[in-house]
């Protein structure tokens, strides 16, 4: 601990002790990011906030606000239509209705992981006798990378690429939130895409407070110190807290691909229930990379284990012993984590089952 | 079949020497298997025997029995390759999992992480490039150092080699094996900068990864830092470092926990499923 706490530098050690020392009011933050909330467990934050200061883990994790249907049209495709389906790893262990998708994998699914949803148009390129659909979730940050699959695929001319979209986009969300918090820490890489004009416009339009925020222990300790600081002064406000990242334009290039290729539409957040506007379809130019059209999916009314209590972590209105219960291991023992949420728990076989490093282990 | 920092070869007889040096065993004689698919070049079989040869010839031990099958164009993957073997215990050595105790130190023999972070990019799944070599090592030489050196060889409570599931797996076995708690000081865990950039950027924990060259040793308060100072001697182990210690705590039985860079304790998440690249 002695050794630990020398090593931190200064400002650190000034924005720990503005988080430790906070004696006001009671002030709930949410971080909105899922890759914030998971930093901000493995650095155990939580232990340093005094009774006072609630850290409250909200939808920004794509994967965690996937909805039930989205995984039960992924698994028909995949079943009845024999698509192989392209995903990103965490989407595997999401639950649909009956099954996941790794679990319809082992069932005789097509199911691989890739890294990014250009790699889905590689696989459908050097496999064209499958028909290819990648899962294509995500915000901001992400859904750019789906849309240059699309062009990629589009110039390629390959007729057995879709994208399944479950793309969604933060500001409807940053609204519909906001009575569940008194301040943001925004999403570090959705603010380096979508830029700060909106958190900036929400400090005026609607008095949503908050900061922008990178993903290291001292970034988000002095985010929260800030917050702190500045709900003190009584005014809503807006600091950009990760400047060498974040900019006010963010990414132009990046915002005009979206915009050319996809629209906004309803889209349903797990736990949440929809959110009007808040998703992102392809245009109607592009349908023949909507899987959606191309393969007719019926409307899904899929069923979510009644158990699940995302949407009360997110809303804040669950409690630790909730979640707990929820747990399915000890390690989820605070209730930033909801019980199925994929975490960093890689395995013990992993790379053994089909790597060369233990080919000759028994 | 070739990665920077060995091949299939040389990981066949490591796989096998380690297991046997955890034991505290003297290893001495392997025998080997090997299945191989129909038109698998000879030359890369020659390549892959002539490590197998010089790994051993380090190792100190004879290939003196073996097989080979040639099985059709795709019943088996390239080569599988089998190797067993049979070693000599040492006086007074007696490493085992269930032999941790409260107040020792754990101790690693170098960096984490490596052999599985350069499969990982040598799969090439993830259009990542890094300067990252395979761990991969004969290690009996590192064990019998320590034999030779420590005063009381029973002093040597654990020693594994840290294979599928690296480092963090092996420890939560060994949680469980001792029914014991353990503690990590997450700033002492050495990891390559270049494998914790991978890592970064995939999502995945570096103590989660496989190591084909690294052993975590349990031993005494008061016997670690001879041994640490020996193993830095050794040409695999000079980054050895002491990462925590066994806690004698009820509620910690069978868990590790570690110490964060800002001084918080969190738990390390309980190895279990598939490896899976995060988006979030």
């Amino acid at each position: 601990m002695t050794n630990t706490t020398e090593k931190m530098n200064q400002s650190l050690q000034e924005a720990r002790d503005i988080i430790t020392g906070y004696r006001g009011p009671k002030l709930r933050i949410m971080e909105v990011c899922g890759t914030h909330t998971h930093e901000i467990f493995r650095l155990g934050i939580r232990q340093l906030l005094p009774e006072s200061i609630e850290l409250i883990s909200g939808p920004g994790c794509p994967v965690c606000v996937t909805p039930t249907d989205f995984i039960d049209e992924a698994i028909w495709l995949a079943t009845e239509k024999q698509v192989t389906i392209c995903t990103f790893g965490d989407l595997v262990r999401v639950p649909g209705t009956t099954q996941n998708l790794g679990e319809a994998r082992a069932a005789g699914a097509n199911v691989q992981v890739v890294y990014t949803p250009l790699d889905a148009v590689t696989y459908a390129a050097e496999h064209p006798s499958e028909a290819v659909a990648f899962l294509s979730v995500g915000f901001e940050t992400t859904t750019p990378a789906a849309c240059l699959a699309v062009k990629r695929a589009m110039a390629q001319g390959l007729t057995n690429f879709s994208l399944l979209t479950a793309n969604k986009t933060m500001d409807q969300a940053y609204l519909a939130m906001a009575d569940a918090c008194d301040a943001y820490l925004y999403p570090g890489h959705v603010c380096a895409i979508a830029g700060t004009a909106l958190p900036e416009q929400l400090v005026h339009t609607h008095g949503i407070s908050g900061v922008a925020t990178g993903f290291t222990a001292s970034e988000l300790l002095t985010a929260l110190a800030v917050i702190i600081r500045k709900q003190a002064a009584g005014k809503p406000f807006f600091v950009n807290c990760y400047p060498r990242v974040v900019t006010h334009e963010g990414s132009p290039a990046a915002q005009k691909l979206v915009r050319t290729l996809m629209e906004p539409c309803d889209a349903e957040w797990r736990g949440l229930g929809t959110i009007p506007q808040s998703g992102l379809q392809l245009r109607a130019d592009y349908g023949q990379f909507d899987a959606r059209v191309k393969y007719q999916i019926p409307a899904m009314h899929g069923h979510g284990n009644p158990a699940c209590r995302c949407g009360d972590i997110c809303r804040a209105n669950a409690r630790r012993p909730i979640a707990r219960s929820l747990a399915k291991s000890a390690i989820l023992s605070t209730r930033s984590v909801p019980a199925w949420c994929p975490m960093k728990v890689p395995a013990p076989h992993s790379i053994s089952m089909e790597g060369i490093s233990d080919v000759h282990r028994s | 079949m070739e990665v920077p920092g060995g091949n299939i070869g040389k990981l066949s007889i490591c796989g096998t020497v380690n297991d046997l040096a955890c034991m505290g065993a003297r290893p001495r004689y392997l025998s080997c298997a090997f299945q191989i698919e129909e038109g698998f070049p000879l030359a890369q079989l020659e390549e892959i025997a002539a490590a197998m040869e010089k790994t051993a010839a380090e190792a100190g031990v004879r290939i003196v029995a073996g097989d080979t099958k040639v099985a059709g164009r795709g019943q088996v993957d390239h080569v599988f390759i089998t190797t067993t073997g049979i070693g000599e215990v040492q006086a007074g050595a007696t490493p085992a999992g269930n032999r941790a105790k409260p107040g020792d130190a754990v101790i690693v023999t170098g960096d984490v992480g490596r052999h599985g972070c350069t499969i990982l990019l040598a799969r090439n799944e993830f259009s990542i490039d890094a300067d990252v070599t395979s761990d991969c090592a004969p290690l009996w030489g590192t064990v019998k150092s320590l034999l030779d050196t420590i005063p009381d060889r029973q002093d040597l409570h654990v020693i594994r080699d840290a294979t599928r599931g690296g480092v963090g797996t092996v420890l939560y076995e060994i949680a469980e094996q001792s029914q014991v708690g353990i503690r990590l000081n997450a700033a002492d865990v050495p990891v390559d900068p270049a494998v914790r950039g991978v890592c970064g950027m995939l999502g995945l924990e570096p103590l989660y990864l496989a190591c084909e060259g690294r052993l975590v040793i349990f031993a005494p308060q008061s016997a670690a830092q001879g041994i640490v100072d020996t193993l830095r001697q050794g040409k695999y182990s000079r980054d050895a470092a002491i990462i925590g210690e066994v806690i004698d705590q009820p509620e910690a039985k069978g868990k590790v926990i570690i110490t964060t860079e800002i001084g918080t304790q969190t738990m390390l998440p309980a190895p279990g499923g598939e490896l899976l690249p995060r988006i979030c």
